[in-house]
């Protein structure tokens, strides 16, 4: 059964073709890699599946339902939830009311005005699980704006896997850390999304943790996908090779 | 791994019920040590307190700047003034029921369109919204008694339990000072509950960023809706328990500079704490009874304030007095 259709997919820019006919389908389980170089259009893919940008044409099945017209919150609601490129966080709020608040949104309790969050311990309970899961359990009380970037990006992956998603997009979850902290932070995610039965389409730029991690890596360029398959494969794929991995030596 | 300290809450619960108590019991002996004139001053800072605690539901936690906060303030004190004029009603309990069902549907009519808007465009939308009804209230003159105002005449309170006698000013300076303070107690208890509640934390997430609050599932614009209304509830609320205490109330708490007043209390107590607002409209009061007393310049004096204010301490009263204790904990 394919978790996500999509069907010849086409978002514009004015004269810039972000995303041009793609067509995509992914199986339940296992780590997806989405590569390409900048302006490739994999952040637009991204942004169309998860209902930030609407297409101009095409259709997005997920689960056998079209959900091509759905808002934000219904396709929240059916199970895709995303991170960001640029860390998108409550700045201001705890790193553990950071997922708490995922925790009572998902359980459709924000309407609630008239108790104390603290006061349901069972949604502090999970947040902190979920913080343990991501060893950030001891910055529960921390700012999420005073901790390192690597935390954060941590916690932008934590908030959304808060949301016990089916499908999880991860923008560039390594990107703006050094490449010491790269491996710790895919080896926590990929352990998560593995165990808890999610299928993660990742976009990365560093071809080393996209090789390491993936199951199947899909290759995009100038709006189209230009590759599709195993990393052995694509490894191979001498076009490939020739448009991304040989810009990607040259850098 | 990075070595900041997580902030510790400055005080446990336990401690802050207690400050809280502390400080009610000192309100509540505060009649019998001050004279009439002080403690009527004191009615006004706990009016304003509710005015600028619900102004800051919108800025301090939900992240919108409303510059059209007198609408609601006055629609509460009008809808008394009108309730009395047309029904002949003079009871406390009644203008604070129809006050607050009048602005809450201000608030709904108003919001409906400002949180389509965030920032700038919100605070201007508020703003110009809010001189409608400040020109209706001049320009409908035999409604609304025009520039002249309407009388508003000290009311009974709790169902005519306690009527006015011959003494008004004691009245308002006793009676009618508990009156106000239980009020106060119990917005200010709902008002603490609303930011600390699940809905509170969704607010303080579409502050902080409203993008990634949609993409975790909280419908944004209306929650931004839902925090409008109750702000201009409790704001219509505070206008209405103030119209006995001033006797009559004029477009000008409907004028734009009213709603300014407002924001100038939350900036000036601190808006980012939940206690800042309600310090900045005491201290306001203050400084506006003596800079008037003072100076006809009084509108210079405060604009100079205002100004060094924001320079010098942008966290406000409250929020420099943390920071602060904050120092010198680390310190010691």
């Amino acid at each position: 059964m394919t978790l996500l259709a999509v069907q010849r997919l086409t978002k514009a820019f004015g004269d810039n073709v972000a995303v041009d006919g793609v067509s995509l389908a992914i199986e339940p389980g296992g780590v997806v890699g989405l590569i390409g170089s900048n302006g490739a259009g994999k952040t637009t893919l991204v942004n169309l599946i998860s209902g930030l940008f609407r297409p101009d044409s095409g259709s997005v099945t997920f689960d056998g339902r079209d959900i091509t017209h759905l808002s934000v919150n219904e396709r929240i609601r059916a199970g895709i939830a995303r991170s960001f490129q640029l860390v998108n966080l409550f700045d201001q709020m705890s790193v553990l009311d950071n997922v708490a608040l995922t925790v009572f949104s998902r359980e459709r309790k924000t309407g609630d005005m008239l108790r104390p969050a603290e006061a349901d311990t069972a949604v502090r309970d999970e947040a902190l699980a979920v913080l343990r899961q991501f060893g950030m359990h001891a910055k529960a009380d921390t700012l999420a704006s005073e901790l390192a970037q690597g935390e954060r990006k941590l916690l932008d992956v934590a908030v959304a896997c808060a949301l016990r998603p089916r499908l999880l997009f991860l923008d560039e979850p390594t990107s703006g850390v050094s490449t010491r902290e790269k491996a710790p932070i895919m080896d926590i995610v990929t352990a998560i999304v593995r165990s808890g039965a999610i299928t993660a389409v990742i976009i990365e730029h560093d071809m080393d943790v996209v090789f390491r991690y993936s199951d199947r890596i899909v290759a995009m360029h100038q709006g189209r996908i230009l590759a599709d398959g195993t990393p052995a494969a694509i490894r191979a794929n001498d076009e490939v090779a020739m448009t991304l991995l040989g810009e990607h030596v040259h850098q | 791994m990075n070595a900041i300290a997580a902030p510790a809450p400055l005080a446990s619960t336990g401690l802050r019920l207690w400050g809280s108590a502390a400080a009610v019991l000192v309100l509540a002996v505060l009649p019998w040590l001050l004279d009439p004139f002080q403690t009527l001053q004191v009615s006004y800072g706990l009016i304003f307190g509710i005015a600028a605690l619900a102004f800051n539901l919108l800025l301090g936690y939900t992240g919108l700047l409303s510059f059209g906060h007198a609408a609601f303030f006055g629609t509460g004190a009008y809808a008394a003034a009108l309730l009395l004029k047309y029904l002949g009603v003079q009871s406390m309990e009644l203008y604070l029921l129809g006050g607050v069902a009048a602005s809450l549907v201000i608030g709904v009519v108003m919001g409906a369109v400002c949180v389509r808007y965030t920032k700038i465009f919100f605070a201007i939308l508020a703003l110009a919204l809010s001189q409608v009804l400040w020109s209706l209230a001049l320009k409908f003159f035999w409604v609304s008694g025009g520039t002249d105002g309407l009388r508003v005449p000290t009311p009974t309170l709790l169902g005519g339990l306690l009527a006015p006698a011959a003494d008004k000013t004691a009245f308002l300076a006793f009676q009618y000072y508990y009156y106000v303070l239980v009020v106060f107690v119990v917005a200010v208890a709902a008002m603490w509950l609303i930011v600390r509640s699940p809905f509170g934390k969704a607010l303080q997430a579409i502050r902080d960023n409203d993008v990634r609050a949609e993409f975790v599932g909280v419908r944004v614009r209306r929650y931004r809706f839902i925090a409008f209304v109750a702000s201009a509830g409790f704001t219509g609320l505070a206008g209405t328990l103030w119209v006995p205490l001033n006797g009559l109330t004029t477009p000008d708490i409907l004028y734009w500079p009213f709603s300014g007043k407002i924001v100038f209390m939350a900036v000036l107590g601190g808006f980012k704490t939940f206690l800042g607002p309600i310090v900045g409209a005491f201290v306001y009061n203050y400084l506006e009874t003596f800079a008037v007393g003072y100076t006809i310049y009084w509108q210079l004096l405060l604009g100079v304030i205002l100004v060094v204010l924001v320079l010098a301490i942008p966290d406000g009263l409250v929020g420099t007095a943390i920071k602060l204790v904050r120092r010198s904990r680390k310190a010691a």
